[in-house]
């Protein structure tokens, strides 16, 4: 179980408590927090899940796997701290990630 | 005018389905879609990648699916309009008048909506500012390559597009391509070929740079363009050219006074009709308490709906419910002894 906290572009804080093994989309997506489309549903075929993860977090998280950058070149305003919230499997050590959300994911 | 007894609005595997259950029950329908192939996201999104969950199936991939849809709705020679997409539905005594960007128009009794999450559309680029030359300098589509000829060109993007353009325009025009990191997910055999021309200067390539503005009176002039670290460089440019894949909008459907529930479509599970009557709604598209996002669920809503069509086409006919095995009715239909 982590807490996720999921920040919305205009600033707006969401809290989650995510069951260990769902992704950080799905805690989104669960739980009604606005600003994550996950239209595919996590099958890594879109990219309207992005995310921006701050340094001290986004060196924590577990390594883009082939094919996330990909998608990302498909996402709108990707930057070098984005990363696809599908991809990102909660564990107890993101306990307290923050993830912000881009202004729109179409 | 096209009169048929169905608009099937997306050819997707639920859309490819219901037109086989309207053609078992002796219907006509036209399938329209705005990507340029049958197939929908499992041609466009995941070719390749293998499905487990089909009936009977017990693995294919989206590329072997859609074929063997097409195979099976064959004998009823359904008309596909592909590139083109639903824009207007406008209600005409008891029919619908339904008008495609491309200016064909249809009237049928029945339309079906099996757009799963929307039309495939290029992504655009977020500057607001390169909104004013959309269509004219800034375009994410290439139908007339000669207009680029001895103009300059940046190019945006990283995937084959991007790529195969750049190479192609750098014969006749001052390319420029940008991309946004260091990586391409283009074929490796162009990625080669970029960096080639990059060295010997036929290409200006700028990686780990994103667009930041657009400048010119009229016509577009210049393009400035950002480091990561956040240095800006200005490049002449003509035309810019923005590949950045297909994002899937709902587009004109909202615009039908139909029922939405965020971008869902309520129906009804008993022949999926929406709060219109005469327009039904499959697949991804629909939503109703228990609603499952799986190929399977979007082919049961397809028979389904296509029954409810049936009302509608033939007032004055009553459905009877037949199987394909014993019917010798579907049986001609299909073509088969």
């Amino acid at each position: 179980m982590a807490k996720i906290i999921y920040i919305e572009h205009n600033g707006k804080e969401h809290v989650a408590e995510v069951q260990n093994g769902l992704t950080v989309m799905e805690g989104a997506v669960q739980n009604d927090i606005p600003g994550i489309d996950a239209d595919c549903g996590g099958s890594m075929s879109c990219a309207t899940c992005h995310v921006y993860v701050k340094e001290d977090w986004y060196d924590k998280l577990p390594k883009k796997e082939m094919g996330e950058d990909d998608m990302l070149d498909q996402a709108y305003e990707p930057n070098s701290n984005s990363r696809l919230s599908c991809q990102i499997s909660i564990s107890d050590d993101l306990d307290g990630l923050k993830v912000y959300m881009p202004e729109k994911q179409v | 005018m096209i009169k048929t007894d169905v608009v099937i609005v997306g050819a997707g595997p639920t859309g490819l389905f219901c037109a086989h259950q309207l053609g078992i029950i002796g219907l006509k329908c036209e399938i329209v879609d705005n990507l340029d192939k049958i197939g929908g996201q499992c041609i466009e999104l995941y070719p390749d990648k293998p499905i487990y969950d089909i009936p009977a199936v017990p693995e294919c991939t989206g590329e072997e699916l859609t074929n063997n849809l097409i195979e099976q709705i064959k004998p009823f020679n359904f008309n596909f309009h592909l590139n083109d997409r639903v824009q207007e539905l406008r209600k005409e005594n008891d029919n619908w008048i339904v008008k495609t960007t491309n200016g064909k128009e249809f009237n049928t009794p029945n339309v079906v909506i099996a757009g799963g999450v929307g039309s495939f559309e290029p992504r655009k680029f977020p500057t607001k500012s390169v909104e004013r030359f959309d269509g004219k300098n800034v375009l994410y589509s290439i139908k007339d390559k000669s207009i680029f000829k001895d103009k300059s060109v940046a190019i945006f993007g990283g995937g084959d597009s991007a790529l195969d353009w750049a190479i192609e325009l750098s014969n006749t025009s001052k390319v420029s391509l940008i991309h946004r990191r260091d990586e391409f997910r283009g074929a490796p055999a162009s990625v080669k070929k970029i960096k080639e021309l990059s060295e010997k200067n036929i290409i200006n390539l700028f990686t780990r740079h994103s667009i930041k503005d657009v400048k010119g009176n009229g016509s577009l002039e210049e393009v400035e363009i950002k480091s990561e670290e956040g240095e800006s460089k200005i490049l002449k440019a003509d035309y810019v050219l923005g590949f950045f894949g297909l994002i899937m909008q709902l587009g004109p459907i909202a615009e039908w006074g139909l029922n939405l529930d965020k971008k869902a479509i309520p129906v009804n599970t008993e022949n999926f009709e929406t709060n219109k009557k005469g327009i039904f709604a499959i697949g991804d598209i629909c939503s109703y308490p228990g609603k499952l996002k799986l190929i399977l669920s979007g082919f049961h809503e397809g028979a389904l709906a296509a029954r409810g069509c049936f009302k509608y086409a033939r007032p004055n006919e009553k459905y009877r419910f037949e199987f394909t095995t014993a019917s010798n009715t579907i049986k001609d239909r299909l073509g088969v002894k």
